[in-house]
């Protein structure tokens, strides 16, 4: 058996284009997921029942159903009824479906890890953060999350990561990412193993350099005296 | 300064404390003594409203802290609140620890708070500590920083919640030494502790509760040699 890489070079616009749209799709979902899940682990930690419940809700749900599940109900069923029935407008690209679906479902798993990440610290910290009159909005974002921020990072890069592969997924609804240009190059060229191989290289090269600016961060937030 | 009024506090079903009144003057150092469990560190949370009042009434510097339109966090910065496990912030180095409140909550410039934050730390010692983090103090030197991060604020009373009780034996002089002479500046002290010496020696006056009252209060001195009630000789009897 030998691989036939000269259809991946005569394909290589496809791999170009699906290694910069999965590159966006992480980059997004990582950049909305970690605002939804800042707001939904706060909610959670809030002590607020009305807070609390519709976050609790939000989470079982994204976490409890399929993400391919998701991405086909998203660019299938929620976003056409938005646009087309409520909107009266032309619906968005698939892009921007697989954008909306991985940015909801990593805030989910998100939220988990900052409500741990600040569960995880000493509640004497609010309280000191409090008695010097700090509002609970500086208290968090001043003493608080800064502290969470350390531990959550080992978490946080392994969701990226799962992210990072999980955007694969957006294949299904024509997404032009790395999967798609795999599975396209070899669907038309009949040539099985080169672009399925090729793909899984840039995988592996985006999940090795993610890691590693993980690894970077924690070394980064760890403070000067620890180092030595 | 401070006047407290038939303090109640419920923990679910618990009544922690049963009815406190009592009042604390300017300049005057109260403290606080009793076993665990009778909730001398509760009242003194309450003071700051860590701790949510249950029903009665604390007045702190003019401000009734159970009126739901008492600006809370105005209060706690005229109040300087020391922790029994420090709880400097880690991830800062001791002067930022210092000038952290006055630059957010004060609105300070941060030269003016570096400033001030350095004159404290030589005040309790510690000049030479301003740049380290504060896993590299010992915890003599932990407590020290923490008096100096709260009298930053320039608080009009200091409350103490057994400042010592962490420390090792060796380290609790440094600390009592720092309060001493807070004292002696005529700060407005409330101070719950263990530390029957300094109570005798700094203290004012001093209160013995137990099981959620105040049963007993008086000088240092008379409280000390005569105590009147049953509860407060045998307390008394086992710490001496």
């Amino acid at each position: 058996m030998s691989i036939d890489w000269s259809v991946v070079i005569e394909y290589k616009d496809y791999f170009v284009r699906g290694f910069i749209t999965t590159i966006e799709l992480t980059v997004v979902a990582i950049v909305f997921g970690l605002i939804i899940g800042l707001i939904l682990g706060l909610m959670q930690i809030s002590g607020k029942i009305y807070l609390k419940v519709p976050a609790r809700v939000y989470i079982d749900l994204f976490r409890g159903t399929p993400l391919l599940l998701q991405i086909l109900a998203i660019h299938f069923a929620v976003i056409p009824t938005i646009w087309e029935d409520i909107l009266q407008m032309t619906p968005p690209s698939a892009l921007f479906s697989g954008f909306v679906a991985l940015s909801l479902n990593a805030g989910a798993y998100i939220a988990e890890i900052f409500r741990g990440g600040i569960e995880s610290i000493d509640k004497g910290q609010m309280e000191a953060a409090r008695s010097l009159g700090m509002t609970y909005g500086q208290a968090m974002r001043l003493i608080v999350l800064p502290q969470a921020f350390k531990r959550m990072l080992p978490p946080l890069g392994n969701e990226f990561i799962a992210l990072l592969k999980d955007s694969s997924l957006v294949t299904v609804i024509a997404v032009n990412d790395i999967t798609y240009a795999a599975f396209t190059t070899a669907k038309s060229t009949l040539e099985r193993m080169g672009p399925y191989v090729t793909a899984g290289v840039m995988y592996l090269l985006l999940t090795l350099v993610l890691s590693r600016v993980v690894l970077y961060l924690e070394k980064r937030f760890t403070p000067q005296a620890r180092k030595k | 300064m401070i006047r407290v009024e038939n303090l109640q506090k419920k923990y679910g079903d618990h009544l922690v404390l049963k009815g406190i009144t009592t009042e604390i003057q300017e300049r005057e150092v109260v403290c606080v003594i009793g076993p665990s469990g009778s909730g001398k560190s509760t009242f003194l949370r309450c003071l700051n409203l860590l701790e949510t009042v249950t029903s009665g009434k604390v007045i702190v510097n003019g401000h009734d802290l159970t009126d739901p339109k008492t600006n809370l966090n105005q209060v706690r910065s005229e109040v300087g609140m020391v922790f029994q496990q420090f709880e400097l912030f880690p991830h800062k180095k001791v002067l930022d620890n210092i000038t952290l409140a006055p630059i957010h909550v004060r609105k300070m410039p941060k030269e003016t708070a570096e400033k001030k934050a350095l004159e404290l730390l030589r005040k309790v010692g510690l000049q030479d500590k301003a740049h380290a983090y504060p896993e590299q103090l010992s915890g003599g030197q932990k407590q020290r920083v923490a008096i100096a991060r709260a009298l930053a604020m320039e608080p009009k009373v200091m409350l103490f919640d057994e400042p010592t009780s962490a420390l090792d034996p060796e380290m609790v002089g440094e600390v009592l030494a720092v309060m001493r002479e807070l004292a002696n500046e005529g700060m407005t002290m409330v101070v719950v502790t263990h530390e029957m010496g300094f109570a005798r020696e700094v203290g004012d006056r001093v209160l013995f509760m137990d099981d959620g009252y105040i049963i007993e209060e008086g000088t240092p001195q008379a409280l000390f040699s005569s105590p009147q009630h049953e509860r407060t000789k045998a307390f008394l009897s086992k710490v001496l």
